[in-house]
């Protein structure tokens, strides 16, 4: 297990990508800019490479969109305004938290859904389980184990 | 009841299977274009053959027309690119590039050397008419109606099957609208 991780750790610093994005130079008027275009490409999707936010993601199109993003705030739009402009654009899938409507509905209540079948399928299996374990043995089955046990004896000596 | 709890495992399984099969027909790239039934995005881009002259989807209002986004560096967009020579070949319809990204010169020998389906080409070298209308992946293609909406979008390179049962129809469909 060990072995691996060390591995796994080892994939991650021969990925180019890490030190390409961290090189990017951005100047910003104030830190609240910056701390602001920092929140935004972590809440935007990057359309490329669908499992990377603009951050991470070092493909054109993110290149492109972190530029524009930079470029609203430092014209003055609020953090609402950018949002809604790449909304516009690329829909929904653009955010990394969709809003919660119609048609997100099963995204966001769907894995509460399982949850509560799966807690009903255990509560049911334990129960059940109780049950099996608790009946006690019958006089029937008491005389049968007894002789059953003596039946026995001599064999074992 | 002893019966029903052997078969409930299978039945969720079934269930799983049944979703995961169609997730797998799905393509994740796919994504629904917020901008179907609104107006189409706005550009003033130099023309390809004609820098002098500029190009703006405005001045399309009144007919029926296709906005495919093409660059020479895109790969499918060669496989794209005799589909659409096709098109233009047999079908009346108005095709438009959008010239994504792509250095000019690349971009003109580029449709020398495959043909021109385009009555023009936008050249947007910046990607900014691209952010506008947001296009993610190359080749990507739009139709709009004579009102200047975008009424399909389709990502990824379109093919001949696509043409016969998606494109041509509603275009014969838009056509007829006022």
């Amino acid at each position: 297990m060990k072995s691996i991780m060390i591995i796994l750790s080892l994939f991650c610093f021969l990925n180019p990508n890490i030190y390409a994005a961290a090189v990017e130079m951005k100047k910003f008027e104030s830190d609240l800019h910056e701390q602001r275009y920092k929140n935004l490409i972590d809440e935007l999707r990057c359309l490329v490479c669908q499992n990377q936010n603009l951050a991470d993601s070092n493909s054109e199109l993110a290149q492109d969109l972190r530029n524009k993003v930079y470029k609203m705030i430092n014209d003055g739009q609020s953090d609402q305004e950018v949002m809604d402009f790449m909304v516009t654009r690329y829909g929904d899938f653009v955010l990394y938290r969709p809003p919660f409507k119609a048609s997100t509905f099963l995204l966001w209540i769907g894995p509460f859904i399982i949850l509560i079948i799966g807690l009903l399928v255990l509560v049911n299996f334990i129960r059940h389980r109780k049950r099996n374990v608790i009946t006690a043995l019958s006089n029937n089955e008491k005389e049968k184990l007894k002789q059953l046990l003596n039946d026995n004896k001599g064999k074992f000596k | 009841m002893k019966l029903n709890r052997a078969v409930l495992p299978l039945l969720a399984f079934i269930v799983l299977v049944v979703f995961l099969a169609i997730g797998l027909t799905k393509d994740p790239r796919k994504l629904p274009s917020p901008f179907i039934g609104k107006t189409a995005p706005e550009f003033n881009l130099p023309i390809l053959h004609k820098m002098e002259e500029n190009f703006s989807p405005k001045l399309m209002l009144g007919k029926v027309w296709i906005l495919n986004v093409w660059a020479s560096w895109c790969v499918s967009c060669r496989a794209e690119h005799q589909v659409l020579n096709n098109l233009v070949k047999y079908h009346q319809v108005n095709l438009v590039g959008l010239n994504y990204k792509d250095d000019i010169n690349d971009a003109r020998r580029w449709l020398s050397r495959y043909g021109d389906p385009y009555q023009l080409s936008a050249s947007d070298v910046d990607g900014i008419a691209g952010i506008e209308w947001g296009v993610y992946g190359v080749p990507e293609t739009f139709i709009m109606d004579k009102k200047g909406a975008v009424r399909l979008k389709h990502t990824g390179p379109v093919t001949n099957k696509d043409i016969k049962e998606k494109i041509v129809p509603l275009i014969k469909k838009l056509e007829n609208e006022s």
